[in-house]
C-alpha cells in the first residue's frame, strides 16, 4: 500500500512539474510598475535637490563679503614686491577681487592698500599711500576724509563697495543695525535675539494652549465637541498670515496697549501673541495625532486600575506621547522662528536689545522681508540679508538636529525607561 | 456554592441596538476562579467588563437590571467608578504594559493612589512582582523598559500591576490566549495560587484550561448564560444538551 501511495505522489509530483517550469517562472519586466518607481523615486531626490540648490543659493550670494576678505590678503602680501621694481614710481591699485572689480590694468598711478592691518607699511617712496580697512571708528572717519581725494567715480564706488564689506564684517557684532547711512552698520545682535525674544514668547503661549486643547478633544472631549474643534483649529492653519498680522497690528496691539499700557504699541509681545496664533494649529495638529496614535490599551489599563481620566491623561498618555509632542512644538518654533509677515506687521520692526517684552524688535526674517526689495543688487547690504538667510537656514537644521538627538536620546529614556 | 460576590440579575446589555447580553442572571462564588466559556461573540467579555464598568467607556453602552458585588449595586448613581476599579482589576487580553520601566509600571497604582514614600514603594512592587511569579526573572533590570519583555512576562507583569493596587476581585480576559504554552502554564499556576485571597473571573477560548484552573464554569451562548455549575460537573456531566456539544466540540 505503501509504495503503492508512493507512486501515486510521485505520479502527481511529475504531472504538476510543468507549474514549475523556466518559462512560467521566468522574470518579468512591469513597464508601469517600473516607470512609477522611477518617477516616485525621482521627485522625492527632486525635492532634495531643490532645497539643496536654494541652500547653495543662499551661501553664495552670502559669500561676496567673506571673499573680498580673503583675496584682499592675497593682495597685500604681493605689494612689497610690485613697489620695489615699480620703484615707487609706478603705482598700483589692488582691490579685493570681488565678481563687480574690474582688471586693474587701467588703475591710475595711485597705489592703495586695503584692509591690510597696518603692520606691512608699505614702500614710502614720496607716493600717496591709503590705508583703508582699519575698521575702528577712528579709521572710519580718517577713511571717509581721504575717501574725496580718489578722482574715479567708479573706482570710488568700488572702493567704497569694498570699503563697505570690510566694514560690514566687523561691524557684524554690534548692537546697531543701520544699513542705511553714512556709515552703514550691520549688526546681527539685535536681530538674532529680537527672533530668539519673539519666538519665545510665542512659544511659551502657543505650546501650552495647543496641548491642552489637543489632549482635551483627544482624551475629555465627548465626540460632538471632538468633531467641531479639530476642523476649526485645523482651519485656523490655513489662515494667511498676512490677515492675522493685520489683525494684530490694527487690533491686539490697542486692546493689550489699553490693557498693560505699555509704550510702543507694536512689540514683541503682540507679535509673539500673533505668531502663536500662526503656531497653535501645527502644533496642536500634530500634538493630537500624537495623542491618538497612543494605543487604547494604555488608557484601558490605567482606567482598570483605578486611575481617573485626568491621572491617565498625565501619567500614562502624555508621557508616552511625549517625542510626538516635543515633534510638533518644534515644528511650531520652525514656523515662528520662519514666520516673516507677521513678525514685520506686528512686532514694529525697531531693532533693539531689550529683556522687555513690551519694546519694539526686529526679526531676521521680518529685515529679509523688508529691506530685500530695496536693496542694491550685489551690494553689501544684499549680501548681509542673504548671511540673515543662510543663518535662519542653519539655526533650523541645528534645530532640528538637535532636536532628534535629543528625542531619540534622552526623552525616551526619561519616559519609558532603558530599553 | 458559598459566599457569592458578584450577582448579575436580569442583565440586559446593549450596545446601541445590538442585544450583547439578553436577561441575564448569574451567580459568582467568592475567593474562586470562575471561568466563563462559549464561542466568540456570546457576550463573556461583555459582561466582564461589565463588573468594573470599563464599559463606560463605549458611548453606545446601555444596561437595564442590575450587578451587585457583596451586595452593592455597581451601577447605583452615586457609585464612583474610579473607586469601584481599584477594587476589581483587570487583565486584558493583549498584555498592555505602559511604556515605562518594569518598577513604574508596577507602582502606577499605588502611585496614583497617593503613595509616594519610596520604601513603601519598593516593597509593594517586590511583593506584587514576586505574587505574579515574575519577581526572579526581572529582580535585576526593574529600571529597563516594560516593553523589553517577552510577551508571557509583560502579561505576568500585569498581572503584577493590578495585585499592586490590592483589589479584591480579578477580571480576567483570555489572559493566556496569546501566550505560548510555557507562559501559559506559567500563568495558570498563578490564578491557581491567586485564588486564595482574591475573586478571579477569567474568559477563556480554551476548554483544557478552564477544566483546569477554575472552580465553576459558566456557559454562555449568544447573550445568555445557558448553564453555570462546578467545573467538575460541567465537563463530565453537563445538564444541558447545548453545553456538551460546546465542550467536546461539536459546535461552535
Amino acid at each position: 500500500m505503501e509504495e503503492l501511495s508512493k507512486e501515486e505522489k510521485k505520479k502527481k509530483r511529475k504531472n504538476k512539474e510543468f507549474v514549475f517550469t523556466r518559462e512560467s517562472l521566468k522574470k518579468k519586466f512591469r513597464l508601469s510598475e517600473f516607470l512609477a518607481e522611477k518617477v516616485i523615486s525621482s521627485v522625492a531626490f527632486l525635492s532634495i535637490a531643490v532645497i539643496v540648490l536654494i541652500f547653495i543659493f543662499v551661501f553664495r550670494e552670502t559669500l561676496p563679503i567673506f571673499q573680498t576678505k580673503d583675496s584682499q590678503k592675497a593682495s597685500t602680501e604681493q605689494i612689497p614686491t610690485s613697489t620695489n621694481s615699480t620703484g615707487g614710481e609706478l603705482k598700483q591699485e589692488s582691490y579685493g577681487g570681488t565678481e563687480t572689480a574690474e582688471p586693474a590694468s587701467n588703475a591710475p598711478l595711485k597705489q592703495e592698500t586695503y584692509g591690510s592691518t597696518g603692520s606691512e607699511t608699505p614702500a614710502s617712496g614720496g607716493e600717496k599711500q591709503e590705508q583703508y580697512g582699519v575698521v575702528t571708528d577712528s579709521n572710519l572717519a580718517a577713511m571717509e576724509t581721504s575717501m574725496p581725494e580718489v578722482h574715479d567715480t567708479a573706482r570710488e564706488s568700488m572702493a567704497s563697495q569694498y570699503n563697505e564689506n570690510q566694514s560690514a564684517l566687523r561691524t557684524l557684532a554690534s548692537k546697531d543695525w543701520q544699513p542705511v547711512s553714512d556709515r552703514p552698520r550691520y549688526g546681527l545682535l539685535p536681530l538674532i535675539l529680537g527672533t530668539l525674544k519673539l519666538t519665545l514668547i510665542a512659544i511659551l503661549f502657543a505650546a501650552p494652549i495647543a496641548i491642552m486643547a489637543a489632549l482635551y478633544s483627544s482624551t475629555f472631549a465627548p465626540k460632538w465637541a471632538r468633531e467641531t474643534i479639530k476642523p476649526v483649529i485645523e482651519l485656523l492653519a490655513g489662515f494667511p498670515s498676512v490677515v492675522i498680522g493685520f489683525f494684530a497690528l490694527m487690533v491686539m496691539a490697542t486692546l493689550f496697549q489699553d490693557l498693560f499700557g505699555y509704550a510702543s504699541r507694536l512689540n514683541s509681545f503682540v507679535g509673539g501673541i500673533a505668531l502663536s496664533l500662526a503656531a497653535i494649529p501645527i502644533i496642536y495638529t500634530i500634538t493630537e495625532d500624537a495623542l491618538n496614535a497612543i494605543p487604547n490599551t494604555y488608557r484601558e489599563a490605567s482606567l482598570a486600575l483605578g486611575a481617573t481620566k485626568w491621572q491617565t491623561a498625565y501619567n500614562v498618555v502624555l508621557p508616552a506621547a511625549t517625542p510626538g509632542i516635543f515633534a510638533a512644538v518644534l515644528l511650531g518654533v520652525g514656523r515662528v522662528f520662519g514666520e516673516t509677515m507677521i513678525a514685520l506687521m506686528a512686532t514694529g520692526n525697531a531693532a533693539m536689545i531689550s529683556a522687555n517684552p513690551f519694546d519694539s524688535i526686529r526679526t531676521l526674517s521680518a529685515t529679509i522681508g523688508a529691506e530685500m526689495a530695496e536693496v542694491v543688487f550685489g551690494d553689501t547690504h544684499y549680501s548681509i540679508l542673504f548671511l540673515i538667510g543662510s543663518l535662519l537656514f542653519i539655526f533650523t537644521f541645528a534645530l532640528n538636529f538637535i532636536a532628534e538627538f535629543y528625542i531619540k536620546g534622552k526623552l525616551m529614556k526619561r519616559f519609558q525607561g532603558k530599553s | 456554592m458559598k459566599e457569592i460576590k458578584i450577582v448579575a440579575k436580569d442583565l440586559s446589555i446593549y450596545y446601541g441596538e445590538k442585544v450583547a447580553i439578553n436577561n441575564m442572571s448569574i451567580d459568582i462564588p467568592g475567593y474562586k476562579v470562575t471561568a466563563l466559556i462559549g464561542p466568540s461573540g456570546c457576550g463573556k467579555s461583555t459582561f466582564l467588563r461589565t463588573i468594573n464598568r470599563m464599559n463606560d467607556l463605549i458611548p453606545s453602552f446601555r444596561h437595564m437590571g442590575e450587578v451587585t458585588v457583596d451586595g452593592l449595586n455597581i451601577y447605583d448613581k452615586d457609585i464612583d467608578v474610579v473607586n469601584l476599579r481599584k477594587k476589581i482589576g483587570m487583565v486584558f487580553q493583549r498584555s498592555n504594559p505602559f511604556a515605562k520601566s518594569i518598577f513604574e509600571n508596577v507602582a502606577y497604582g499605588p502611585r496614583i493612589n497617593g503613595l509616594k514614600a519610596k520604601g513603601q514603594l519598593e516593597e509593594i512592587v517586590e511583593n506584587s512582582l514576586k505574587k505574579a511569579a515574575i519577581w526572579d526573572e526581572v529582580k535585576d533590570r526593574l529600571h529597563d523598559s516594560a516593553l523589553g519583555l517577552s510577551g508571557g512576562q509583560q502579561q505576568r507583569l500585569c498581572i503584577a500591576r493590578t495585585l499592586a493596587v490590592n483589589p479584591e476581585i480579578i477580571l480576567m480576559d483570555e489572559p493566556a490566549s496569546a501566550l505560548d504554552p510555557i507562559s501559559t502554564s506559567k500563568i495558570e499556576e498563578l490564578i491557581h495560587q491567586l485564588k486564595e485571597s482574591y475573586t478571579i473571573v477569567i474568559v477563556t477560548h480554551n476548554m483544557q484550561q478552564a477544566a483546569r484552573v477554575s472552580d465553576y464554569t459558566a456557559f454562555f451562548y449568544l447573550g445568555e448564560l445557558i448553564e453555570m455549575d462546578k467545573t467538575k460537573d460541567i465537563f463530565t456531566k453537563p445538564a444541558k444538551k447545548q453545553t456538551e456539544d460546546y465542550i467536546t466540540g461539536r459546535f461552535g
